[in-house]
């Protein structure tokens, strides 16, 4: 990535005024008296630093992982079994929904990342769904109904997860922080090598990489990201079931990373709101949306590959281009 | 030791099915380096159409042959339509476009036969149990086991005896060659998935009087199929055959014992809690071993 | 003479029923610009795999600076001193040419374990990268995108990035292919100029380019070295001529 000669672009002013959006959407909310658009925008911005996490390890490192979903559930069921067995304390269940996830990035992307190209997307694919056939096995977590969660996780006196504005204020932050640490992270050493192994991963290890244990630092990562994501979608629906991490979500945060445009930072958050959103329109249209957005997504996988945001940089481009310069 | 031997032959029955689908799964990816992902989808229809055509016709080997007809014409349409133009793409292109088809394949399906599960009946002579040396067993099992391996065995011939074969198996080891020939190859790529998606479409058809009919019966078992081609190596239908039944034993066994044995290590509650999920991780367990051991699944492509 | 840097002793690979590799010897003392050459097919692919690491010999040895490095792994051969360029391109076509060469400094300044600090901040990557592209001469093209250079550039990209690891002998496997002859003039130019601080192990089919820089030269038919000397003992070695370069010499005329 050549730096940019200039900040102003067309896509650089989309990026901050979606960002400046996110932030005051609780306000429009409020006036305007519509609490379904921050249930909406909530659940956006937890599916959106899934996406974010999937990215990292997509996007910027070339690991086609299909079952990125699973750390939804990880994360998911590490608050609902705590809340299940009584401790509703954050301090408890996040690192644990955060140190499960780990775990399980880090055995299974030690087996997955053995191997290459199709069969690591079919594996890291058995992988989750076995998870899913666990969890769905285990009775006394609610087997295959899921698990309702009674109290939201708590932390101090003056944070209240139950509030939903405080609560979108919470996934927010941490949407914010986990988008400035992807950045930090991709251009930093670690990030130029993971980079490196996306282009070129012979190249790499001709030139003295060892790249599988970078690989599999950028999939921990990755999983820990992803197994907040499921910890905060389980407080946001007070509930956990096997079915947030089964394959066809893992399919979901594919769509939203390659939507937006893979390997740009922010594009999955743009993926993440522009799927969900298209959901909720379609299927005010028709019950069957899904028959319009499955042919939408062939054509954007044969003709709009760059996402969105490589549309907004074409257009910017464009733009610019009919200035003398 | 009756029980036994009825669950070996539910092993091998189970085994033989899957291997159906993960055979046109893996030729599909050995010939045209194609992650299809809608595979399970024409499992379903396979089932979906069988259920519609025996209806209308009143005999169901007549509706299974219609069925297959109707599966296998979809296949090449499908080919025609989309998957043609995914060749040569990225594997998260095919992953992608083909989910997309998922999708419509779903919704087409509860728009057109409705959200509720269909049932497929048996005809009376499949219904009874038949004994097989001294021992009773269900008719349409056996029948199913008796179909798979003609079709094993037919599939087997057509890619190693015949001429259309051998440029199935020069098309999985080089592209390039088979286009020098003179072949069309676009007509050998509609071909060939066409007959996966008969083979899948077959696969359904046959589990469907045994579960129900229902939208979403193909997926779960695509990723059986998936594991299948990871643990038998990609493009090897020796391989797809080996797996499947080794997946097909596991899972089956696996299901109907490991309950009793872990009742002989840990208390009946602990063990009734573990089985379901103990019994349920048995083949990712095998496909782990087997990537530790071999990470290009226990027969490359290079020998098949 | 001082000790060889490199030092190969009796190497043999076989793929099968072909010998591949044939008991080839020979050693490159520090400061020599060796030639390796011999037609299509003589092996000369297979020799510079198992020197880089990407395939290991059958028997004989390799030794590195007076130590044993036959079974050392590829990526592990860099680190020593010992920096290839490959004969088909292989560049990371979508990063800037900069961000290519302080990626061959980052492999060998210790582990890439940092997650915070901007790589392309840090001057002990980028002062390097920098000089290694100077040397080349493709200073003006750093900031550009990789894929946008033309096949030459990508060449002294190659020759830049291994330079970049500070490598004590260089393995140049056709630096010259593909190029056109004014091209070559500038890739000869810069192997002189290479050829005062580097001890180089050039394998190429340019006969003119070789026979212009080479200090020795071996020849390589049919995985066996059937000679070895200065350049103007193998144009005057018999077997040479009758083996190679006859058919060379008819094709220059």
């Amino acid at each position: 990535m050549p730096p940019k000669t200039s900040l102003l672009t067309l896509r650089n002013i989309v990026v901050a005024l979606l960002l400046i959006a996110l932030a005051l959407l609780p306000v429009y909310a409020q006036l305007a008296g519509d609490r379904f658009a921050l249930t909406l925008f909530t659940r956006i911005v937890i599916m959106a630093l899934a996406a974010v996490s999937l990215n990292l390890i997509l996007g910027f490192g070339g690991m086609m992982s299909f079952g990125h979903a699973v750390y939804l559930g990880i994360g998911g069921y590490a608050v609902g079994m705590l809340a299940k067995e009584g401790v509703y304390s954050g301090f408890v269940q996040w690192p644990v929904a955060i140190l499960a996830s780990a775990l399980f990035a880090l055995v299974i992307g030690a087996l997955s990342l053995r191997t290459r190209g199709v069969y690591f997307i079919m594996i890291t694919l058995a992988f989750a769904q076995m998870a899913y056939y666990i969890f769905a096995g285990i009775a006394r977590y609610g087997g295959d109904d899921g698990l309702t969660i009674y109290k939201r996780s708590q932390f101090i006196e003056a944070l209240n997860l139950s509030d939903k504005v405080q609560f979108y204020y919470v996934c927010l932050v941490i949407l914010f922080a986990a988008i400035y640490l992807v950045y930090r992270l991709i251009n930093s050493r670690f990030g130029m090598v993971l980079q490196g192994v996306r282009s070129n991963e012979v190249r790499m290890r001709a030139i003295g990489f060892a790249t599988y244990r970078y690989k599999l630092t950028a999939f921990v990562i990755a999983g820990v990201l992803c197994g907040l994501s499921g910890a905060l979608l389980a407080n946001q629906a007070d509930f956990v079931s096997p079915s947030v991490m089964y394959w066809t979500r893992s399919g979901d945060l594919i769509i939203m990373v390659v939507l937006g445009g893979m390997g740009t930072v922010i594009g999955p958050v743009m993926g993440a709101i522009a799927l969900l959103v298209l959901e909720e329109v379609l299927s005010g249209f028709t019950e069957y949306w899904q028959i319009i957005l499955g042919p939408l997504l062939l054509l954007v996988v044969l003709f709009a590959r760059g996402g969105i945001d490589g549309l907004l940089a074409t257009l910017g481009e464009r733009f610019t281009l009919r200035r003398p310069s | 030791m009756t029980l036994f031997i009825e669950q070996c032959l539910n092993g091998l029955q189970f085994g033989l099915l899957l291997f159906m689908l993960a055979a046109g799964l893996t030729l599909v990816f050995g010939i045209m380096d194609l992650v299809n992902l809608a595979h399970g989808s024409l499992y379903m229809l396979g089932a979906y159409f069988a259920a519609t055509f025996s209806a209308l016709t009143g005999s169901f080997v007549l509706g299974a042959i219609l069925a297959m007809l109707a599966t296998l014409l979809v296949g090449m349409v499908v080919e025609v339509v989309a998957m043609r133009r995914l060749y040569g793409r990225d594997h998260l292109d095919h992953v992608l476009g083909t989910f997309g088809l998922i999708l419509f394949f779903n919704e087409s399906v509860r728009l057109i036969w409705g959200p509720a599960g269909l049932a497929l009946p048996l005809p009376g002579w499949l219904q009874q149990p038949i004994s097989i040396l001294g021992f009773q067993y269900s008719a349409y099992k056996f029948s199913i086991i008796v179909v798979s391996l003609i079709v094993a065995g037919g599939l087997y011939a057509l890619v190693m005896r015949t001429r259309i074969g051998m440029l199935i198996r020069a098309g999985a080891s080089n592209r390039e060659m088979v286009g020098a020939l003179g072949v069309n190859i676009k007509l050998l790529y509609t071909l060939v998935f066409g007959l996966g998606a008969a083979l899948a479409g077959l696969a359904g058809l046959m589990q469907a009087p045994i579960l129900t009919v229902q939208i979403g019966m193909g997926e779960n078992i695509l990723i059986l199929a998936f594991v299948i081609t990871v643990i038998g190596g990609i493009g090897s239908i020796r391989g797809a055959l080996v797996a499947a039944l080794l997946v097909g034993f596991i899972d089956t066994l696996g299901r109907s014992y490991l309950p009793d044995m872990l009742r002989e290590v840990l208390s009946p509650a602990a063990a009734s809690t573990l089985a379901p999920a103990l019994s349920s991780m048995l083949i990712y367990l095998l496909m782990a071993i087997v990537l530790i051991v071999k990470p290009e699944g226990l027969f490359s492509a290079g020998q098949r | 003479m001082s000790a060889p840097l490199l030092e190969v002793g009796h190497l043999a690979k076989r793929f099968g029923g072909i010998v591949a590799t044939d008991d080839v010897s020979f050693a490159i003392p520090p400061g020599e610009l060796h030639a390796l050459i011999g037609p299509n097919g003589a092996g000369k692919t297979t020799l510079i795999a198992q020197l880089s690491g990407s395939i290991f010999a059958d028997s004989g040895a390799i030794r590195f600076a007076g130590a044993d490095i036959t079974r050392l792994p590829m990526q592990k051969r860099s680190h020593i001193g010992l920096a290839r360029s490959f004969q088909i391109t292989s560049l990371f076509l979508n990063m800037s040419v900069l961000d290519n060469v302080a990626l061959a400094v980052q492999a060998h300044a210790g582990h890439s374990f940092s997650f915070w600090r901007n790589a392309r901040a840090e001057a002990a990557l980028r002062e390097p990268a920098r000089e290694a592209l100077a040397r080349v001469g493709l200073a003006d093209r750093a900031e550009r995108l990789t894929a946008s250079l033309s096949h030459g550039e990508h060449r002294l990209l190659e020759l830049a990035m291994a330079l970049a690891g500070q490598p004590r002998l260089l393995l140049l496997d056709e630096p010259m292919a593909g190029l056109g002859p004014e091209e070559s003039a500038r890739m000869v130019g810069m192997l002189r100029a290479l050829k005062r601080d580097y001890t180089i192990l050039l394998v190429e089919h340019d006969m003119e380019a070789v026979f212009a820089l080479a200090d020795r030269i071996s020849v390589l038919v049919y995985g066996r070295i059937i000679a070895t000397g200065s350049p103007d003992e193998i144009r005057g070695n018999q077997q040479v001529r009758e083996a190679y370069l006859g058919d060379a010499e008819t094709a220059h005329a």
